[in-house]
């Protein structure tokens, strides 16, 4: 069998194993990505975290300590290093343990990794991936549960990641770490378990090539990352009153592929964009914007997006509940923006 | 002795260039004829020449906004470094970055950060790659007094410690943090005295004798390259200049400023040179030699073409696939 059915954590560590095995350069970095570090010769300490989820579980048994590599609670320090490690022949793969702790690494990120290629002439590159966990719906409260993905995609020179299933997930990743740039890859948090079709080969998936979901025709719903899913339901819901959505999921934000987006547009006539970070200068925000510029002969009616209200995020479930986009939330969004 | 003395020249042709090449940036800084910032080296020359004496041409080092120091003495084209801080498309960094950024991958440039503290984990960086390929390279970090504090020093300095990693972290404490006295913003007594924090090796210099520089920097590059991990190396010297071109540095005494100026590292390193054999005249011969070819350096880059605008959008990325917005691009479809 080609494929299987491999959840979204699965993919990735598959995805990690194999870009280990097929490239030498290729070292992991992060806090306790291993676990255990000063007690490998107690029995189930070494590997007994592999990351707060699980993902780099079994790489340090496989490819050793030098390889894959638990840290201090340094980021700056590590992911400063990784661009110096990327810069002189090694392909670093860091883990931000939380995308919440991004102002700690933040100047590197910004201000060396993306801008080393640039400032310097052109002569080098820095072939390094940023791996971090993202999203709320996880009860984690303000601090662990943000996106940012903006943050990123605001930034010239750096790439940005975010898939929506365990395919892309592996075929993404496997593309991140093959590039010579440097990669923001971000991981859901809820969507770790949820397993799809993946396939055994080490195939990658180019970036800037958006997937439709579904085919439609009335309303065009773009969604980010975990909303890809919701916005199927939604759609799932409206189809059943004679609305047909098209449902786009663009993988990557950097580069963004923006002619799928206003294709769609320019064949529906409507876009809602959905997405679970901050509602100010978010994706939703940038892709509306996209839209309004270069798709305004498209659009028979206003560019909405579902987002988050302009708070943190709550950590008691009914308000993180209230807080976060939904499907029924998206269904009325629709219904609304189409008049109905 | 031989050795000896063929050192000594290196390290004072390396600082007379460093001096006249940052003299004259001075003259056309205020002249305008340098756009945006510089930062000169005046006062620190020792320290970039001795310690670039120390370590191999294929060792990197990582550089700060203090640049033009430690391009010459790592040997950076002149040419292409006075074009860049013209902003010309022969600039070293195609006039991508200007004085700040004075770097060249080919000379084992990691780079020249313009935040503080920036290059140090990237030389950190650049040190594991050579543990963890082999290649028996080490690497370089500078920062001033200032950087101590950030804390990139100390998560970087932890993880040097905790990897081995062959990486020497060189402060260059010029007393001045910007506008902020070294006496006013160290806590402890000496920055080598930081090093404890790590337990790693550290040592402390007269950084205004290239010769003290060289033979400490060598005993912290052969701990590095026999596996004995980094070592912080503390060179005091003291910034002639301000903290950029255009400040009028009124917090530095004149009487501090004279008492330091007693102590010139070209004067130290020109006592040396005599001390090894050189003649008064050997020396007016290579001071000489020197500023004409700075003077020419300056001369023709100042000559050469600017870049074409468009030259913005190149080398963003290694390849992208997706827009830059450039202007003009996006046209409403409407």
């Amino acid at each position: 069998m080609s494929e299987r059915e491999l959840t979204v954590k699965d993919a990735i560590n598959e995805a990690l194993v194999q870009s280990m095995e097929e490239d030498p350069s290729v070292i992991l970095m992060g806090e306790d990505i291993v676990g255990g570090a000063g007690r490998d010769h107690h029995p189930g300490a070494m590997d007994s975290w592999g990351g707060p989820f699980g993902v780099t579980q079994g790489l340090a048994t496989r490819f050793g300590r030098e390889r894959v590599r638990d840290t201090t609670i340094a980021e700056a320090g590590f992911v400063g290093a990784a661009v110096g490690a990327a810069m002189t022949g090694l392909r670093p793969i860091c883990e931000l343990m939380y995308v919440d702790f991004a102002g700690v690494c933040y100047d590197q990120l910004v201000n060396q990794a993306a801008k080393v290629r640039y400032m310097f002439g052109g002569k080098q590159k820095v072939p390094m991936v940023l791996r971090t966990v993202v999203g709320a719906g996880f009860r984690a409260a303000a601090e662990h549960s943000q996106t940012l993905y903006s943050i990123y995609a605001h930034i010239p020179g750096l790439k940005v990641v975010a898939p929506s299933n365990a395919a892309d997930a592996k075929g993404l990743l496997l593309t991140a770490i093959r590039d010579d740039d440097p990669v923001v890859f971000l991981e859901h948090k809820r969507l770790y378990m949820r397993s799809c079709p993946v396939r055994r080969a080490a195939d990658g998936i180019a970036f800037g090539v958006a997937e439709i979901r579904r085919q439609g025709s009335d309303i065009t719903i773009v969604g980010v990352q975990r909303m890809v899913d919701f916005a199927l339901e939604a759609a799932n819901t409206l189809s059943h009153e004679g609305i047909e959505a098209e449902v786009i999921d663009p993988r990557t934000y950097s580069p963004l592929d923006e002619s799928a987006i206003l294709e769609s547009v320019e064949k529906t006539g409507y876009l809602l964009v959905v997405d679970e970070s901050y509602p100010r200068c978010s994706l939703a925000t940038d892709i509306a914007a996209l839209v309004a510029d270069r798709g305004f002969s498209s659009l028979k009616g206003p560019v909405r997006r579902c987002t988050p209200p302009h708070t943190p995020v709550p950590f008691s479930p009914p308000m993180e509940d209230y807080y976060l986009p939904s499907p029924t939330r998206i269904a009325d969004e629709a219904r609304r923006l189409l008049g109905k | 002795m031989d050795d000896a003395k063929a050192n000594i020249e290196r390290m004072y042709r390396s600082m007379v260039t460093m001096r006249i090449f940052d003299e004259r940036v001075r003259q056309l800084s205020a002249d305008k004829r340098i756009p945006g910032y510089a930062h000169v080296y005046l006062g620190s020359e020792a320290i970039a020449a001795g310690v670039m004496a120390a370590i191999e041409e294929e060792d990197w080092i990582a550089s700060t906004y203090r640049s033009h120091g430690h391009a010459i003495a790592k040997g950076v084209d002149l040419r292409s470094m006075a074009a860049e801080l013209f902003g010309r498309r022969t600039g070293v960094c195609k006039g991508k970055g200007g004085s700040m950024h004075i770097s060249d991958f080919d000379r084992h440039m990691l780079g020249a950060f313009g935040i503080v503290a920036a290059g140090i984990p990237v030389a950190l960086g650049a040190a594991l790659s050579a543990r963890l390929t082999d290649s028996g390279r080490i690497s370089v970090a500078f920062f001033g007094d200032g950087a101590v504090h950030q804390g990139v020093f100390h998560e970087s300095a932890g993880l040097a410690k905790l990897w081995n990693a062959p990486v020497i972290l060189v402060c260059e404490n010029n007393q001045y943090a910007e506008a902020t006295s070294v006496e006013y913003h160290l806590n402890t007594e000496t920055i080598a005295d930081m090093a404890c924090a790590y337990d790693m090796p550290s040592a402390r210099c007269d950084g205004m004798d290239p010769e003290a520089v060289y033979d400490t920097a060598r005993e912290a590059v052969s701990r590095a390259r026999n596996g004995g991990g980094p070592t912080l190396l503390e060179c005091v010297s003291y910034r002639f200049a301000g903290q950029f071109e255009g400040d009028s540095h009124r917090y530095q005494p004149p009487e501090e400023m004279e008492e330091a100026r007693k102590r010139d590292p070209l004067i130290v390193g020109r006592a040396r040179a005599v001390e090894r054999g050189f003649s008064e005249a050997d020396l007016s011969a290579i001071e000489a030699e020197i500023r004409s070819h700075v003077e020419h350096a300056f001369i023709e880059a100042e000559g050469d073409p600017l870049p074409r605008p468009v030259e913005t959008l190149d080398d963003v990325y290694v390849s992208y696939g997706g827009g830059l917005h450039e202007p003009g691009s996006a046209r409403s479809t409407g």
